[in-house]
């Protein structure tokens, strides 16, 4: 089993005529990613890859009947091409792009839950079921299947400890990025619920950072709800407040979303929280 | 982007939201004359730094003469660090109570959140939980008003005050909505004879929605080097160590720091430069790294879809070009590494592969 997306899954990818949506196409492709067709206004009948183009999302669920969208659309046409997705149907969209508008986000977030889709980022790496489907821009050959689900609010720090579980041959069930930014589709919590009901992974890496409040929530629901072991990394433990480091999310404002109160908070509630990413593989190891 | 006091009553003003009467100055003399035009007036400091009043950067003054002396102690003030040369005076407001109210975001419901509470004037984090009325707005329908009289409600609010409430709050939603605001604060709210007044004004609007508000004043608190890495679209931020670090990603670039403060090192800055950098925009992040005169340089690449080979290349030659002698700890895994680390053996430099190892090496070349 997994998690959101399998090998069935038929994905299209809004914006594939561009840079990072044709280099990302071939990378997913080359993963095993059902790939039904591209949107592109303008470039209808063309092909990418070997994959359809079509200039809108309608026609592309005309014919292809697709369940999931990746976007690779500049930041302030984003708001546009999720309410087209999203109108025809789409269920679940992972938002690749950095520097959405924060209203647009929230107006995103909005139409998914009248339309019950599930949205990815924005500001995301995307979401993977080992070995099965990637939605989105994580190199591919860090992740290989395993009794592991990682969920990450940061991409390349993921992908780090990915890689040292690589090294120490643990694999993933699969891996989502909640996205960098304050407004994300989902938090922490929606991922350990299926993680917590996904029998093969037998137990959960969560990549939290400073700012808001996710990981305070996450520990809740984790003491109250949870049977499966989980163990932390919490990055921005030497950050000053007020700045935001990268992430627009990742900010510690008026005294909230300190690390100190997450660290708190989850070994409360029983996770095992690693100093450095590096031990990560070994408070695995314990478990396991 | 934070907007000082005297933007906020602008945008404010704008939008039919009552504020004070009030001035503008730059000097003593001029606050006198606004004085003379506005009777009691008071002095504030244009600062984007909180607790301002605590500093003492807010006064009151009766007379003309008064307002000279106070304008010219504030004048002479730094707060936070930052010298002030603006200061706005302002009518004396008759205040029966103080309130508070904001609008912001929130992250966990994912929506415009609209805080109010009957206890204004305070520190915001001073105000008791259940004495602080949350709601979140739910965009699709917007501020409506049987929302504002439950706040209303919640607060124990009735009479005059909810139908001034019911007129005030729609004003400042819709500026909050329109002009991509993250957070439109006024404490106090005062409550006069005349009706609801915003005696503060604390506006930040969202950096990312910029492009669509061309009539907007931009203003920054960033300092030369944070100013740079934002035209080169790098995300910097200034720390004060003697370790300079570049990682690429925001969440590794964090846990480099960390790392780097875990082993007794004291990390000079945040830089994240993203993936897939090319060798030019990995010249200009090195570059950047070298304006604080780090004693070392740290470079972790996790290369995903950035290339070993290409973030090599730029160092080597930006060292010779630049003419570059500090040392370094390198770290370089991912996408290309063989190639990026032969690249490096020729220049004299071996990278590690554990970001450990790096960064322990780059704590003890700090203290060399």
């Amino acid at each position: 089993m997994s998690i959101y997306i399998d090998q069935s899954t038929r994905v299209i990818v809004q914006g594939i005529t561009g840079k990072q949506g044709s280099f990302h196409t071939g990378q997913m492709l080359a993963y095993g990613t059902n790939i039904v067709g591209g949107i592109s206004p303008g470039k209808g009948g063309q092909s990418v890859e070997g994959i359809p183009v079509y200039d809108t999302v309608f026609a592309a669920v005309e014919e292809q009947k697709p369940d999931a969208s990746i976007l690779f659309i500049p930041a302030p046409f984003v708001r546009d091409a999720a309410y087209e997705a999203l109108e025809a149907g789409l269920k679940i969209l992972v938002l690749i792009p950095e520097h959405i508008p924060l209203h647009d986000a929230m107006d995103i977030m909005a139409y998914a839950k009248q339309k019950e889709a599930v949205i990815v980022g924005p500001n995301t790496f995307g979401l993977v079921s080992s070995g099965k489907s990637k939605i989105g821009i994580m190199p591919n050959r860090y992740f290989i299947p395993g009794p592991v689900g990682i969920v990450s609010r940061s991409g390349t720090l993921c992908y780090e400890i990915v890689g040292q579980l690589t090294e120490h041959n643990i694999g993933t069930t699969s891996v989502v990025g909640l996205g960098g930014d304050r407004i994300v589709g989902m938090h922490f919590i929606d991922v350990l619920e299926q993680f917590e009901a996904d029998q093969e992974t037998k137990a959960i890496i969560l990549v939290g950072e400073i700012g808001g409040s996710a990981e305070e929530e996450a520990a809740a629901y984790i003491s109250s709800s949870m049977k499966k072991p989980v163990i932390a990394y919490l990055a921005g433990k030497s950050a000053p407040p007020g700045k935001r480091m990268g992430h627009a999310g990742a900010i510690i404002e008026r005294g909230r979303g300190t690390f100190e109160s997450k660290v708190k908070a989850l070994s409360a509630a029983g996770v095992r929280v690693a100093e450095l990413p590096t031990e990560v593989p070994g408070l695995l190891k314990n478990i396991l | 982007m934070k907007l000082y006091e005297y933007l906020g009553k602008k945008l404010f003003y704008r939008y039919d939201i009552p504020v004070p009467r009030g001035k503008l100055v730059e000097s003593a003399g001029e606050a006198a004359e606004a004085a003379a035009e506005f009777g009691e007036v008071v002095i504030k400091s244009q600062v984007l730094s909180g607790k301002r009043g605590k500093s003492g950067g807010i006064a009151f003054a009766a007379t003309p003469a008064e307002a000279k002396d106070e304008a010219e102690k504030i004048l002479k003030m730094r707060l936070n660090d930052v010298t002030v040369d603006k200061i706005l005076v302002e009518e004396k407001l008759n205040i029966e109570q103080e309130l508070y109210l904001a609008i912001t975001v929130d992250p966990a419901a994912r929506c415009p959140l609209v805080l109010a509470s009957l206890d204004g004037g305070m520190d915001v984090e001073e105000v008791a939980e259940e004495r602080m009325i949350k709601w979140p707005v739910d965009t699709s329908i917007g501020l409506q008003n049987y929302m504002i009289r439950e706040i209303c409600r919640l607060m124990g609010v009735g009479g005059n005050l909810q139908k001034e409430f019911l007129k005030f709050l729609p004003k400042l939603y819709k500026m909050f909505r329109e002009l991509d605001a993250e957070l439109a604060e006024i404490n106090p709210l005062a409550l006069t004879p005349e009706g609801l007044v915003a005696a503060d004004a604390k506006v930040t609007i969202d950096d990312d929605a910029l492009y669509r508000h061309p009539q907007l004043p931009r203003v920054t608190e960033k300092t030369a080097l944070e100013l740079k890495a934002e035209e080169l679209d790098l995300a910097y931020v200034e720390l004060g160590g003697d370790i300079a670090v570049m990682a690429n990603g925001a969440g590794i670039t964090m846990a480099t720091l960390d790392m780097v403060q875990h082993y007794g090192g004291s990390p000079a800055n945040f830089l994240d430069f993203g993936g897939g950098a090319d060798i030019e925009r990995t010249a200009q992040a090195l570059e950047l790294l070298l304006g604080t005169n780090p004693r070392v340089l740290m470079i972790n690449i996790f290369g995903g879809i950035t290339r070993c080979d290409v973030v090599a290349e730029a160092f080597v030659k930006t060292r010779e070009s630049k003419g570059i002698d500090l040392p370094v700890a390198f770290r370089m895994v991912g996408t290309n590494e063989t190639e990026g680390r032969a690249i490096l053996e020729k220049a004299g430099i071996q990278a590690f592969s554990s970001m450990d190892d790096a960064v322990r090496h780059a704590v003890e070349l700090s203290r060399a």
